[in-house]
C-alpha cells in the first residue's frame, strides 16, 4: 500500500524543530486527494525552504492545473532545514510532501522548478531522504521520474546525472502531455519499463531526456559534439509556449500559508515574455513572445483570488510590468474598485520612467505606500547602453525626484556589477548618481527624510543570452568595486546617511556561474559538494564557497577543465555551448550580433514598438506577439 | 508636523467584540505571529467590518491576548476587535469559524460591554492538560509530589536574551495527575507572569526533581484561562460581556 501518511510518525519530531508549522501543510486552498482514485501521483518541489517556495507561482499554477484532473493529483514538497533533516534520517522518515503527508518515492513524478541554480544541492539531499536513488541510471520503475523545469532547465546539464528529464518553457500544457504517456504506460502494464517510458516522454514536445544524449569532448576541454543514441528522439529539443494567456487564468485560488514567506501577497501575471532586449536577462529571453492577459482578464483574477485568499495586497507580477499596453486604464480602474477596502496594489521593479511614478501613486491610492523600485542595473550611460537598457542619467534623476515629490520617502535602486566590458568608473558613478538623487530629493520634498537604497549584485552570464559568451568577472572584481563603491558612498556623511547599500559579495555567483554555463562534468562537483554536506546555497548561513572551490578543483582536474574555464573565460563564436541542442527559439546567429553590438554599445529596440528585428523565435516557434489594448474596461464590482 | 494621509480618516470603531478561540491538530505548531496573520486574513474573507488604525500604513484593530506557545493546543485563546458596523456577534462567530482553517475554530464571540474593564484584567491564569504519551501514571504521580512539596525549583528557560533560570514552582498554583487509555495526564493551573513559566518548564521542573524523562514528545493543551479566585476557581473571561447580552439586545447589520 503507497501514499498513507506520515504524520504519526512526523509529528513527535515537529515539536524537536524550530519553525514547524511549515512542515504541517493544511494551508488555506491547498487539497488532498484519495490516493487511489488518481492514475498518475505527481509530486511538486521547489527545492528551496517553503517560506521561499510557497509562493513560487510556476508551482502553485501546475499544483491547480494538475488537480483540475479527476486522473491526477499533486501535492508539493520543499527542501526540509537541516535540524529537520537529521531527525527524519535518525527515525527513518522519509521526505514527504506537506499536504497528504506521503512519501515521495511512492509518487509516479517528482517536478522540480529550479528558479535558480543554487538550488541544486537541495534536489540531491531530497532524493536522497526520499530514498530515491541519487543517479537516474540506479532507478527501476518502482521510482518516481525526477523532471526538471523552471528557468535553469534551460542548461540541465550540470544536473542531467540526477534528473530523467527536463521540461523547457511554460508548464502548463506540457505537465499534462507528460500525466497522459505516463497513465497510458502505467495501464498498459508498463511495457518496456523505465527506459520505454522515458523513450516515450522525449518524443513529448518540450521534453529532454539526457540519458538519450552523448557528449563527447575536445582536447581543449570545450565539447566537441553532443548526439542523440537514438533516433526516435528529437536531434534539437524546443521549448513550450502557451498561448493566450486569458483560458489558462492560474492559479484561481492560490495558496495562503500560515506561516511567515518571502511574499506576503497575491500575485496575478499581468504578462508573460518580454522584448525588451536588455542583454542579460535570460527571463526575457527565453520567454518570447510577450503575450498579454487582457485588462478583463487580470481584474477577474484579482476579483476571485482576493475573494479566495484574504490578501490585502496584490503585485501585478510579469518582467515589466509597466509596459502592459493597458497597464494606465488597469491601474486607475483597480484602484477605483478597491478604493476604500485597505487593499493595496503593487508593481515590482520597474524600468526607470516618470510614467511608472504616476502608475505607483495610482495603485497605492488605497492602502499602504511602501517604497518604489526602479532598476536601472547599470551605473553609467555606456554601460546602460551595453546592457540595452538605456536611460539617461537625467532622466533617471528626475523620475526619482518626481517620487520623492509625489510623497515617496523610500526609493530603491537596483543596479549588478561586473557586467560585459565594466570598468570601476562605471560601477563608481552609482554613488555620483545616489547623492544626485538625495540632493534633488530633499530640494524637490522640500524634506530631509527621503532615502535611497542601492541594490547590488554580481552579474551571471547565463545560457540563451548575447552574454552566454562573456567572461565573468571574478569575486575579486566585484568585491573590489563593491568595496570603492561604499567608500564613494560614505565619502560626504550628510548625503551618504541617507543612502542605504545592500550588496552581495561576489562567491556566490561565482558558483552560480559555474552551474549556469557548465556541462555535465559540473554534476561530479555538485554531488562531491552535496555529500561533504553542502545544501541550501542561496543561503549565505549555509553557503561554503572553499568546499564548493575545493570540489571544483579535484573534480574537474581530470577533464583538464577548471573553474574559471567555465566562469571568467570568454567563450569563442563557434565553440559548442552545452545548451546548443536546446532551443529556446533564439538564433545563435542573433545571439552574436547582438553581442557584439554590446561591445559596441548599439542599441536594439523593443519588436512591440518596431520592426522584427529576427531574435528568431516567432517563426521557430510559431507563436506571436499577443498585446492589446482591447478596449474593454473593468466595471464596479458591485459588492466589495 | 507629521504628515498625514489624503483624504477622510477612516471609520470609527462603533463595536468591539471579544472572541474565544481554540488551536487544535496540526495548527498547534502554529506560532502567535502565524496565527495572527491567519486570522486577519480569515476577517477579510468572511468580510468582517474591521475598524482600521488611520495613518500611512492602516492596521485592523485587533488586540490578541498572551498566547499559547508553538506547539502547545489550546481550546481559549482570546482576542478583541473593533468594528466599524456594528454586527450579530453570532453571525460574526460562524463568519469567521467558516473562513478559518479546519484546526482554528471559533467557539464564541460576545460584545464587550463597556465600563466592565478590559479583557486583560480577566485573565491572569491558564489551566493546562498535558498528555505524557509513554508516562504511566505510576511515575508521573510521585514525580509531581515531589515538585509540589518543593517551594522552589530552578529551571534553565530559553528567552530572547538567552537562557535563564527561572523558578517553575511557584506559578503553579495546583496540579494532579491522572490516567487515560495508559497514558499520564497532567492538568494543573499556572498563574500568568513574567517570566511565563509554560508546560516545558514545569517538565523541565520534573526532570529535575526526579528525574521524569517522557520518551515521547508531550502534548499540551490549554483547556481555560481566566482569573483565579480564592477559592482557586478559575473564571470565564468573557462571564460578563455574556450575563450584559442578555440584557441589551442592539440592532445588528448583517454580514
Amino acid at each position: 500500500m503507497t501514499g498513507e501518511t506520515l504524520y504519526p510518525r512526523l509529528e513527535p519530531l515537529l515539536a524537536q524543530i524550530q519553525k514547524p508549522i511549515q512542515y504541517v501543510g493544511g494551508e488555506l486552498n491547498s487539497q488532498v486527494k484519495p490516493w487511489d482514485g488518481a492514475a498518475v501521483h505527481w509530486a511538486l518541489m521547489y527545492p528551496d525552504a517553503y517560506e521561499v517556495g510557497l509562493p513560487n507561482q510556476g508551482l502553485m499554477i501546475l499544483y491547480e492545473v494538475l488537480n483540475e484532473r479527476p486522473d491526477a493529483l499533486a501535492e508539493r514538497t520543499y527542501a526540509v532545514w537541516p535540524d529537520l533533516a537529521a531527525l527524519m534520517r535518525e527515525n527513518g522518515v522519509p521526505q514527504f510532501t506537506v499536504d497528504g503527508h506521503r512519501a515521495v518515492k511512492d509518487f509516479d513524478l517528482l517536478g522540480v522548478s529550479f528558479a535558480t541554480e543554487l538550488g541544486y544541492t537541495n534536489l540531491l539531499e531530497a532524493l536522497d531522504l526520499a530514498g530515491v536513488p541519487l543517479h537516474a541510471v540506479d532507478r527501476d520503475e518502482t521510482h518516481p521520474v525526477v523532471v526538471a523545469g523552471g528557468h535553469a532547465a534551460f542548461n540541465p546539464e550540470p544536473v542531467s546525472d540526477f534528473v530523467d528529464a527536463a521540461v523547457l518553457g511554460d508548464g502548463e500544457q506540457v505537465v499534462g502531455d507528460i500525466t497522459d504517456v505516463v497513465k497510458a504506460w502505467k495501464a498498459q502494464g508498463r511495457p518496456g519499463g523505465r527506459v520505454e517510458l522515458l523513450a516515450r516522454l522525449a518524443r513529448v514536445d518540450g521534453v529532454y531526456v539526457p540519458s538519450f544524449y552523448a557528449v563527447s569532448y575536445a582536447a581543449d576541454g570545450a565539447i566537441a559534439a553532443v548526439t542523440r543514441t537514438r533516433d526516435d528522439v528529437p536531434v534539437k529539443v524546443g521549448k513550450r509556449t502557451v498561448m493566450d494567456l486569458d483560458e489558462w487564468p492560474y492559479p484561481k485560488t492560490p495558496i495562503v500559508p500560515l506561516a511567515e514567506s518571502v511574499h506576503e501577497r497575491m500575485s496575478v501575471e499581468i504578462f508573460r515574455g518580454c522584448t525588451r532586449g536588455c542583454r542579460f536577462c535570460q527571463a526575457g529571453m527565453i520567454t518570447r513572445p510577450v503575450r498579454e492577459r487582457t485588462i478583463t482578464g487580470i481584474g477577474s483574477m484579482v476579483e476571485q483570488g482576493l475573494k479566495a485568499t484574504g490578501y490585502e495586497e496584490v503585485g501585478l507580477l510579469s518582467l515589466s510590468s509597466a509596459d502592459h499596453s493597458e497597464i494606465g486604464q488597469l491601474a486607475k480602474e483597480l484602484a477605483d474598485r478597491y478604493e476604500g477596502t485597505n487593499t493595496s496594489l503593487s508593481l515590482p521593479s520597474t524600468r526607470v520612467d516618470a510614467f511608472n511614478v504616476t502608475l505607483a501613486n495610482e495603485l497605492s491610492r488605497n492602502g499602504r505606500r511602501s517604497g518604489l523600485t526602479f532598476a536601472p542595473e547599470g551605473g553609467s550611460e555606456r554601460i546602460r547602453r551595453v546592457i540595452n537598457k538605456t536611460v539617461s542619467k537625467e532622466d533617471l534623476v528626475r523620475t526619482v525626484t518626481t517620487a520623492y515629490a509625489n510623497g515617496w520617502r523610500q526609493v530603491k535602486l537596483y543596479f549588478m556589477c561586473g557586467l560585459p566590458t565594466e570598468t570601476d568608473e562605471d560601477v563608481l558613478e552609482i554613488a555620483e548618481l545616489a547623492v544626485e538623487v538625495i540632493r534633488a530629493g530633499r530640494e524637490a520634498s522640500g524634506q530631509k527624510d527621503v532615502r535611497c537604497t542601492v541594490s547590488i549584485g554580481g552579474f551571471v552570464p547565463k545560457p540563451h543570452t548575447p552574454f552566454q559568451w562573456a567572461g565573468q568577472a571574478s569575486a575579486d572584481t566585484i568585491d573590489h568595486r563593491l568595496r570603492i563603491l561604499r567608500q564613494a558612498i560614505n565619502a560626504d556623511r550628510r548625503i551618504g546617511k541617507s543612502i542605504g547599500l545592500r550588496y552581495h559579495d561576489g562567491k556566490p555567483g561565482v558558483i552560480e556561474g559555474l552551474l549556469s554555463r557548465g556541462d555535465r562534468r559540473v554534476g561530479r562537483v555538485i554531488e562531491r559538494v552535496w555529500r561533504e554536506g553542502g545544501k541550501f546555497d542561496g543561503w549565505s548561513e549555509h553557503f561554503s564557497f572553499d568546499r564548493w572551490t575545493t570540489a571544483a578543483a579535484e573534480e574537474l582536474a581530470p577533464f583538464g577543465v577548471d573553474l574559471d574555464w567555465f566562469t571568467t573565460r570568454e567563450r569563442t563564436e563557434h565553440e559548442i555551448l552545452p545548451w546548443d541542442h536546446l532551443d529556446s527559439g533564439l538564433d545563435k546567429e542573433f545571439l552574436w550580433d547582438d553581442w557584439q553590438e554590446a561591445l559596441n554599445e548599439e542599441e536594439v529596440a523593443d519588436c512591440r514598438w518596431t520592426p522584427c528585428y529576427d531574435c528568431g523565435v516567432c517563426p521557430t516557434m510559431g507563436t506571436e506577439i499577443q498585446i492589446g489594448p482591447t478596449g474593454r474596461s473593468l466595471i464596479p464590482l458591485t459588492v466589495v | 508636523m507629521a504628515r498625514q494621509p489624503e483624504g477622510p480618516p477612516p471609520p470609527p470603531t462603533v463595536q468591539k467584540l471579544r472572541i474565544r478561540y481554540a488551536k487544535r491538530g496540526r495548527l498547534r505548531f502554529a506560532s502567535h505571529r502565524d496565527l495572527a496573520r491567519t486570522l486577519e486574513r480569515a476577517l477579510r474573507r468572511a468580510q468582517v467590518p474591521m475598524a482600521f488604525s488611520a495613518g500611512f500604513s492602516p492596521h485592523p484593530k485587533i488586540s490578541y491576548l498572551g498566547a499559547a506557545p508553538t506547539g502547545s493546543a489550546s481550546e481559549a485563546e482570546y482576542l478583541e476587535i473593533g468594528l466599524s458596523v456594528r454586527c450579530d456577534p453570532e453571525a460574526v462567530r460562524a463568519a469567521l469559524d467558516a473562513a478559518l482553517p479546519e484546526d482554528l475554530a471559533v467557539v464564541e464571540c460576545v460584545e464587550a460591554l463597556e465600563g466592565t474593564g478590559s479583557l486583560a484584567d480577566r485573565i491572569d491564569t491558564s489551566v493546562w492538560r498535558v498528555e505524557l504519551p509513554g508516562v504511566a501514571l505510576a511515575e508521573l504521580e510521585p514525580a509531581l509530589a515531589e515538585f509540589l512539596s518543593r517551594d522552589v525549583v530552578t529551571v534553565a528557560k530559553r528567552t530572547k536574551n538567552g537562557l535563564r533560570d527561572i523558578d517553575a514552582r511557584a506559578s503553579v498554583t495546583s496540579a494532579f495527575a491522572v490516567e487515560e487509555a495508559g497514558c499520564a495526564i497532567l492538568h494543573m493551573v499556572v498563574r500568568q507572569g513574567t517570566p511565563a513559566v509554560r508546560p516545558d518548564d514545569v517538565l523541565a521542573a520534573l526532570t529535575a526533581v526526579a528525574d521524569l524523562r517522557p520518551p515521547l514528545p508531550p502534548r499540551a493543551v490549554r483547556a481555560a484561562q481566566g482569573r483565579l479566585d480564592d477559592t482557586g476557581t478559575v473564571a470565564d473571561p468573557l462571564g460578563p460581556d455574556r450575563a450584559a447580552r442578555t440584557r441589551c439586545q442592539g440592532e445588528h447589520a448583517t454580514i
